[in-house]
């Protein structure tokens, strides 16, 4: 990709361009760019997530990070590039259709159905996995009366794996403690069985203590059920305790990627967060 | 005072949380909804006030499902009352005088109607039509409507009753054939056969206890139908993406499919209640599907209380005896006796407006609130904006 003539192989910023993608990847985005009118939000970011890796995108406020989560779910289209899940072109799929294909996530601002019952909700989650339809629903045929005590089960158990005990699963979500409202979240995504878990800022408006146990969660996550993790972090403890890689956003451009050290050492990356007259003091 | 009604409401609640109370009560009010038109005549205006509002109340309980439960405000409503009317229109009077060579065609019919000419089916098989024909509206008007959201579908469904409309009155002009036109405009199609059920003998005109019952029985079949849905997973989507699509097409579930099962639903209901409406009424006339009947059926449902099965229930009832009985018979003479010269009758919809002002002011959640629209009306929970979404969905 990178154009003839020009080498620079000490630039960081080649060397990122002429990475390529490993072909086993589950996700992979090539040349990803979402424009809002002039503005460019996300450009030409070539991104890819090992399976059963935990990766981590960091970058300062606006600098596209959720813009490019929303088009890796389906919510926003790119303008350009695509994305591929399991070597399946998913560019612009809608998003019911992604989490039917083992693509779940989170929200930043936690948008939990506030009326519905903890319990309801992650039944919620498990929709893309139920079949009952319209006349099933109505008969209430032994099928479905068996579907549906199969998914409360599997939803009070994914409950308790995110940590909350029964009594709790009946309260309705407003109702709920706002970590427990994060935790009901993830139960959410889990619901639908996802391979890759997508963690829009997970420990905002955490403590220092909540957001250790949610490392030590996300970990477990991936061990015990195999599920890679993709995750927004700005808390940069959390991002260097857990992510195996790192990819840093700057005004919607790829600036750095690696192990989460080296990223750290990074001018550019220092740069981007403190501004220039920062990084050189 | 708060404080004791919320006691009461947590004590109510207790009782009404178990089932054998549940069940005794519905049996008790079943009965009672059974044996009710033997106090009155057989022709009583009782009894035709009260087979009409339980009309209005299945097609009150259909666009529950829509307005109530997965939150699309429908203000085209009318409709599928029509479609419905208009099927038993085609299907079950000597409309069609020339088909056949002027000697008809009967399927399942008996009495005076298997003898004429036209289209003569048996009810139940008009009404099956009459549900496949609105359910298919439904999709054909949803599929490109429910892309919407939010205001936009208000203003498409509008149009599109009103367009319903239009074709209803226009429809004398409109030829199929030599013979045929598609409706008899402000004409109207009339006469309608009375209903006759499989194997019986076509209902009275003038005994109005088995259209009581059969429209009774629509009711009761409606109403396990919404409490069903409600219940299930087509149900539980339903509340989710009324609350916020952005999360619920995030977590699997599809858009436009889901909201085309309410619509589809709400309107088989709304035609199934217009065919019986049709026959009850002994004529379709495309004066009855005016877009203000849309906004009295969604009057029913907000007086009730948005997506609460049995609020609706007693919206509907209470709206069509303050139409049918309330302003007319009792209230009507009042303007004449304080000196002005005209009809009460005449400020019909002034009033369901100013009832509907005074419910928003005092109870924005309905006489017999479901919980979760209370949480979203009195306590502002829920409903998110739907900010994120671009041309995807």
């Amino acid at each position: 990709m990178s154009e003839l003539g020009t080498p620079a192989p000490d630039s960081a910023a080649a060397r990122l361009r002429d990475e390529v993608p490993p072909t086993d990847a589950l996700l992979l985005t090539l040349n990803l760019s979402k424009s809002f009118g002039g503005l460019h939000a996300v450009s030409e970011v070539t991104f890819w997530i090992p399976e059963r890796g935990i990766v981590s995108i960091i970058g300062p406020n606006g600098a596209g990070k959720t813009t490019f989560f929303n088009m890796l779910t389906g919510l926003y289209r790119p303008t350009t590039g695509t994305v591929t899940y399991r070597g399946t072109d998913i560019t612009a799929l809608r998003p019911d259709r992604i989490t039917a294909l083992g693509v779940a996530r989170t929200f930043q601002n936690i948008r939990l159905f506030g009326t519905m019952t903890a319990l309801e909700n992650v039944l919620v989650g498990e929709h893309a996995r139920m079949k009952a339809g319209l006349i099933g629903s109505i008969l209430r045929t032994p099928g479905v009366r068996r579907e549906e005590k199969a998914v409360r089960e599997k939803a009070r158990e994914v409950l308790e794996y995110v940590g909350l005990p029964p009594r709790v699963h009946g309260m309705r979500a407003v109702n709920l403690s706002y970590g427990d409202q994060r935790r009901v979240e993830i139960a959410r995504a889990l619901a639908s069985d996802p391979q890759l878990l997508l963690l829009d800022e997970p420990t905002a408006g955490m403590n220092a203590d909540e957001s250790a146990r949610l490392v030590g969660f996300v970990r477990r996550l991936r061990d015990e059920r195999n599920v890679t993790i993709l995750l927004i972090e700005h808390d940069m403890k959390v991002v260097m305790s857990l992510s195996e890689r790192v990819t840093v956003l700057d005004h919607g451009e790829k600036i750095a990627e690696g192990e989460p050290r080296m990223v750290a050492a990074e001018p550019r990356v220092v740069e981007a967060y403190l501004g220039k007259r920062g990084a050189e003091s | 005072m708060r404080e004791r009604t919320a006691k009461l409401r947590a004590q109510w609640r207790k009782i009404w949380g178990q089932r054998r109370f549940r069940i005794a009560i519905v049996a008790a009010l079943t009965l009672f909804a059974i044996v009710l038109p033997y106090f009155f005549q057989t022709g009583s205006t009782f009894t035709y006030d009260m087979v009409t509002a339980l009309a209005y109340v299945v097609m009150a309980l259909g666009l529950n499902i829509v307005v109530g439960f997965a939150g699309l405000l429908d203000l085209g409503y009318v409709a599928f009352f029509a479609i419905g009317a208009y099927t038993i229109g085609w299907l079950g009077s000597g409309f069609f005088a020339y088909i056949n060579n002027q000697k008809g065609i009967h399927v399942g019919v008996t009495g005076l109607a298997a003898t004429l000419p036209g289209i003569h089916l048996n009810f139940i098989l008009v009404v099956i039509a009459a549900v496949g024909f609105t359910a298919l509206a439904g999709i054909i008007i949803g599929l490109p409507t429910l892309r919407l959201r939010g205001d936009y579908i208000a203003i498409v469904t509008l149009a599109f009753g009103e367009i319903i409309h239009d074709v209803a009155v226009n429809g004398i002009n409109i030829h199929l054939g030599a013979n045929a036109t598609l409706t008899a405009g402000r004409q109207g199609i009339t006469p309608i056969d009375p209903i006759s059920l499989p194997g019986g003998q076509p209902f009275d005109p003038l005994n109005l206890r088995p259209w009581y019952w059969v429209a009774l029985g629509m009711v009761a079949l409606v109403l396990f139908v919404n409490v069903r849905l409600r219940d299930s997973r087509l149900g539980r989507a339903w509340v989710a993406l009324r609350e916020d699509e952005v999360a619920a097409a995030s977590m699997g579930v599809p858009l436009v499919k889901t909201k085309l099962m309410a619509y589809a639903t709400g309107a088989a209901f709304g035609g199934m209640a217009g065919a019986f409406i049709g026959s009850f009424l002994n004529t379709v006339n495309a004066d009855q599907f005016e877009f203000s009947f849309s906004i009295f059926v969604l009057a029913m449902v907000i007086l009730g209380g948005l997506g609460s099965i049995w609020g609706v229930v007693l919206g509907a009832i209470l709206l069509s005896f303050i139409n049918t009985w309330l302003i007319p018979q009792v209230l009507n003479s009042v303007p004449s006796k304080i000196g002005l010269n005209f009809d009460l009758t005449q400020l019909s919809y002034g009033i369901f407006g100013f009832l509907l002002v005074v419910m928003m002011v005092l109870r924005p959640q309905g006489l017999l609130p479901e919980r979760r629209h209370e949480l979203e009306m009195v306590e502002h929970v829920g409903i998110t904006g739907t900010d994120m979404f671009e041309e995807t969905v």
